[in-house]
């Protein structure tokens, strides 16, 4: 039997699904370490009850693509915040990143990073994000451009539509461009 | 602090209502807890309650989804479905335990 006293504190976890919150994210980058900001999100919103939208565009419909999404890469050309892991302070000029093997072993370390998190790779991270209720969408152009097909990409991408198509369905959302 | 009144017992909680102290849980406390969030408990729950409990207990904090998931065998969509909503506050909610700290 519960009783019931002036001091019941109850968490209010389902307060929120009546606001409708809705969270639209457009994925555009194929970077290894572009691609995790996305999908922790989603799924971070999906956990708090969140209705999630993912919109894979461009270079992050390499997120999608069967052949692709299993070896997304990490470069640190370009990036003048690199250093080495846990030596702040200590850069890495960034020129080195175009040497041959820089982005394999970039790749290796950031990985490594990530799964001694317990943090999954992309295409476990997209099944668990489909399982949590999240909703992944593919670009049509980039689908045209690249000449591919929905048995081209994960399975648990609902369907090849168009930004027009994004737009309506995510009416009222908050969004993240990423 | 606050201290609820919960299964006839004085229980510590913080300002959200989650146990401060997972010593004060036991089976008894569950189901009452459970039950003021919408949660019937049926035998599927109690394995993932169980197992955040022994996980707790070695890791000294709460297991994310995604652990709770591996090491119990149950997809993810199932622990939507147990739990729904926000699954990893409720389990947690209704195991005694804080909220889990990890993002993922």
């Amino acid at each position: 039997m519960t009783m019931t006293t002036e001091t019941l504190i109850v968490p209010s976890f389902d307060n929120d699904d009546s606001t409708g919150r809705k969270l639209a994210i457009i994925c555009s980058k194929g970077n290894l370490d572009m691609v995790y900001p996305g999908l922790i999100l989603a799924n971070a919103a999906l956990g708090e009850g969140v209705e999630t939208h993912l919109f894979f565009t461009f270079w992050g419909f390499d997120i999608i693509n069967r052949k692709t999404m299993d070896d997304l890469k990490f470069s640190f050309l370009g990036n003048t915040a690199m250093h080495p892991p846990g030596m702040f302070g200590v850069s890495v000029p960034q020129g080195m990143g175009g040497l041959p093997g820089a982005t394999a072993m970039a790749t290796h370390m950031l990985k490594k990073q990530i799964a001694d998190l317990d943090v999954p790779e992309v295409p476990e991270f997209l099944d668990m994000i489909h399982g949590s209720g999240g909703h992944l969408w593919a670009c049509r152009m980039s689908a045209d451009m690249m000449k591919l097909h929905e048995d081209d990409l994960f399975e648990g991408v609902e369907g090849i539509i168009s930004a027009s198509d994004f737009i309506e369905m995510t009416d009222g959302a908050q969004l993240l461009f990423i | 602090m606050t201290t609820s009144t919960i299964a006839g017992r004085p229980v510590d909680v913080n300002e959200e209502g989650f146990l401060l102290d997972p010593g004060q849980w036991d089976e008894q406390l569950a189901p009452e807890l459970a039950k003021l969030i919408g949660i019937a408990l049926t035998e599927e729950h109690w394995k993932v309650l169980r197992f955040l409990r022994d996980d707790f207990a070695i890791q000294g904090e709460t297991a994310t989804l995604r652990r709770t998931s591996l090491q119990t065998g149950k997809p993810v969509k199932e622990l939507f479905e147990l739990f729904p909503g926000k699954p990893a506050k409720k389990m947690a909610y209704v195991a005694g335990l804080p909220k889990p700290k990890g993002c993922v």
